[in-house]
């Protein structure tokens, strides 16, 4: 094993116009070319095995950051000691792209980045512990897209790290496989957390709050993959009532603010044993691509499976929500004592499989059918969803070398 | 095998400033050459930048846009060897192969320093230099040369930066931003002219995520098939590197060919789908970076909704632009494609690297190409 931190400067470019030397702006940050250029010769030469230090300080850089190779951390001094912010940036899409195996990701900030935070591209093994991918604004439009971003990857970790501020998902796992998100906060995102068109994933003690959508599990269409397999489990989601600013025509403008958590179009998902209050729209929501507004005959993959299937919904503590769906919803409040009940289910259901398993076995929790086929005609409280999958999903297990310290 | 000379300048290994040059092109096979004349590619005397001998100039059909820059491009093989053509994927080239693109701008009629002259023209056709005997040096400024080079191990990208002199470029492996002043007409822009890190070259190198290989880009039969002069006259790209021994394995005809893009001529659709193509599909293809879109943009889809038609976005955030699809038929105005090409803001142009400037003409073709589709995105609400 190898450590490498950042040594000082080569010389400084002539085309630069000569302007070395670190400088430091009104808020205490550092601009110092030398450093960037640094740093990604640093990301350039990492063999694997190689831990890439990056001091505390804080740090304003101008071009993505990008690593290709396999088995190379890149390690801060803690989330709030190393922060690199990307307020600045001119190029790149992202704050950091990677697309090597094993790849570890811990202890810094990565601020106001233009694009997404940090995407890791078609690899396996994702390690991505105690970051922080923040804009700092505040929700805004024109914040980058998504925080933490691991997209067809097999075996993620993403523990400890924090996410606000993201226009469209903080932690989005997209088109990935074996997948462990534990113990992260996020908060003032459109989505707090997305998985996407993923396979097997355990979502478990994070704190989802302040979000227009607190934790979603979604199939997109035209992808060549179909997610199923999600535990929603020991969770905190609270409050998710932020308008929604993400862009039209994304995915998440859909949410409707004050969503706890949210099953669209994906297949056997488990949400259990989660602490779920106060969204106002609807604690739990079950519902298919339609209710979304997107699809077209035209845009779709015949092969896409729109409606949500073995969707299990058991041993929860829900509080207060669904107090103030918004218009779209409001006119059903009054089927349920004022208030939407714990779990809104749009109802479409597959004709070629008439039973779809939603399944509600949670004490007093209900489940309204919005009765979407028929615009709401036949809206109904329906108890007769009090059934369980005959079988449980398995625990997500990682590589040992994953869930270790480096 | 034919003869390779070129006939070119007689090689000089001195000029003013006592700038050693090598007198012809050597492959080297491992490290990073620290300086492009290393290489020995170019002679740069006298207000001219030449090739050496064995290199030959080629250019596209469409090429890609990169902020306006002019590009001169040349590929060398050692004696001996050939490149293996396919119909489809970049040619198979052999070990000891340096492919060469030179970007490079003109300079104000009255820079008294082109090399240094922070504001660089729109190239006019009176302006353009084929590069084939090299390039007259009175109103460029040379940018960088980028070098694709064939070793053992596979293709290696090395990014040189030319210096204030225009006499010879350093190797720049985190790449580097060059300020620029564009001049079209009375419109000036400031911009950044980014060149790319060695990673960044791999991000539209890597063409297959599976394998993570550095390949051409441009060095295709699509792409190449045209003709073009240079030794042999103004003839067929393909014949002449199959006449000089450069390559082997091309058909005689069926050879796939991409559209001018510029050629008012031809129909838009296929002069947008040769634009799409090489600047876009290196990514947006069902092996690339971007197969995680679901828009793939090669010149080989036919798909309508692979190819954007009423396509929900997957994950372009607020690379939307407020729209709805990625192609709208009959609607440039509400289809994403244009948006994002339209924009220079990092977290929503596409391409993602490579430019800082619109290319108002290619939204322009491509606007026009969406003008030309038929149909409409209907919703589908889902079974009663």
């Amino acid at each position: 094993m190898t450590r490498t931190g950042l040594l000082a400067a080569s010389a400084v470019l002539a085309l630069l116009g000569g302007c070395g030397g670190a400088k430091t702006d009104a808020n205490g940050f550092t601009i110092d070319p030398d450093f960037e250029k640094n740093l990604q010769q640093k990301l350039l030469d990492a063999k694997p095995g190689d831990v890439v230090t990056i001091p505390a300080g804080k740090y304003k850089l101008t071009r993505s950051l990008s690593l290709t190779a396999d088995g190379v951390t890149v390690k801060g001094a803690g989330m709030d000691k190393t922060i690199l912010s990307f307020a600045r940036q001119t190029s790149g899409a992202e704050g950091m792209l990677v697309t090597g195996d094993d790849f570890t990701l811990q202890d810094l900030a990565l601020e106001d980045t233009k694009g997404d935070a940090l995407k890791v591209n078609g690899v396996k093994n994702t390690v991505i512990r105690r970051v922080r991918a923040e804009w700092t604004g505040g929700g805004k439009t024109s914040n980058g897209a998504y925080g933490l971003y691991p997209v067809q990857v097999t075996n993620v970790l993403i523990e400890g790290s924090v996410v606000k501020g993201a226009s469209d998902a903080g932690i989005y796992v997209g088109q990935s496989t074996n997948i462990i998100v534990r113990n992260n906060r996020a908060e003032g995102n459109v989505a707090g957390i997305e998985i996407e068109n993923s396979t097997g994933a355990d979502v478990y003690g994070n704190t989802a709050t302040g979000n227009t959508g607190g934790i979603l599990v979604f199939n997109m269409p035209n992808l060549p993959v179909p997610g199923s397999k999600t535990r929603v489990f020991k969770n905190k989601v609270t409050a998710n009532n932020h308008a929604n600013f993400g862009a039209a025509g994304s995915a998440v403008s859909s949410v409707p603010p004050g969503s706890g958590v949210i099953v669209n179009s994906n297949d056997e998902v488990e949400i259990f044993d989660n602490d779920i209050a106060d969204n106002q729209t609807a604690n739990v929501i079950i519902s298919s691509y339609y209710s979304t507004g997107f699809d077209t005959k035209k845009g779709v993959a015949a092969a896409y499976d729109p409606f949500p299937q073995n969707i299990y919904v058991t041993g929860n503590r829900f509080t207060g929500g669904g107090t103030d769906p918004g218009t779209k919803y409001a006119p059903l409040k009054a089927l349920a004592g004022g208030a939407l009940p714990a779990v809104l289910w749009d109802g479409f259901v597959d004709p070629k499989v008439p039973n779809a398993g939603i399944c509600v076995q949670n004490g007093d929790a209900k489940l309204l059918n919005a009765d979407g086929p028929h615009k709401f005609a036949g809206a109904k409280i329906d108890t007769s969803v009090g059934c369980a999958p005959p079988t449980r999903l398995p625990e997500i297990k990682l590589p040992d070398g994953m869930t270790k310290e480096k | 095998m034919t003869s390779r000379l070129i006939g070119l300048l007689a090689a000089i290994l001195f000029v003013a400033g006592c700038l050693h040059q090598r007198a012809s092109v050597t492959f080297i096979a491992d490290g990073n050459p620290e300086k492009l004349s290393d290489w020995g590619l170019f002679t740069v005397a006298n207000g001219r930048i030449a090739p050496h001998a064995g290199m030959v100039t080629y250019e596209l059909n469409s090429p890609l846009f990169s902020d306006y820059a002019q590009k001169w491009r040349t590929v060398w093989m050692p004696k001996g060897v050939a490149a293996t053509y396919d119909p489809a994927k970049s040619f198979d080239f052999p070990v000891g192969t340096i492919v060469t693109k030179t970007f490079y701008y003109t300079t104000p009629a009255d820079a008294a320093s082109p090399q240094t002259s922070k504001a660089v023209v729109k190239m006019t056709p009176a302006s353009y230099q084929n590069g084939v005997a090299g390039l007259d040096l009175k109103h460029v400024r040379l940018i960088e040369t980028r070098l694709l080079v064939r070793r053992a191990e596979g293709w290696v990208a090395f990014p040189y930066v030319w210096n204030t002199e225009g006499t010879d470029a350093t190797l720049e492996r985190t790449g580097a931003d060059v300020p620029l002043t564009f001049v079209d007409g009375a419109a000036r822009t400031d911009f950044t002219y980014s060149v790319p890190n060695q990673n960044q070259c791999a991000g539209c190198h890597v063409q297959d995520f599976r394998d993570r290989k550095v390949m051409p880009i441009g060095l295709k039969a699509r792409h190449l098939n045209r003709a073009f002069p240079g030794e042999g006259g103004e003839i067929n790209q393909l014949q002449r590197l199959v006449a000089m021994g450069y390559l082997k394995g091309a058909p005689g005809s069926g050879v796939p060919q991409n559209a001018n893009w510029e050629d008012a001529k031809v129909d838009p659709a296929a002069r947008a789908r040769a634009y799409l193509d090489i600047n876009c599909s290196h990514c947006h293809n069902a092996t690339g970076a971007a197969r995680t879109s679901g828009l793939w943009l090669d010149a080989a889809t036919m798909d309508p909704r692979l190819l954007g038609t009423c396509k929900p976005p997957v994950a372009a955030g607020r690379g939307t632009g407020n729209r709805p699809f990625d192609i709208v038929p009959g609607h440039p105005e509400t289809s994403i494609i244009a948006y994002r090409m339209a924009s220079t803001d990092p977290g929503e142009m596409m391409p993602e690297l490579g430019r800082s400037l619109t290319h108002k003409e290619g939204v322009a073709l491509i606007t026009q190409y969406i003008l030309t589709l038929e149909g409409a995105c209907e919703r589908e609400d889902g079974p009663q």
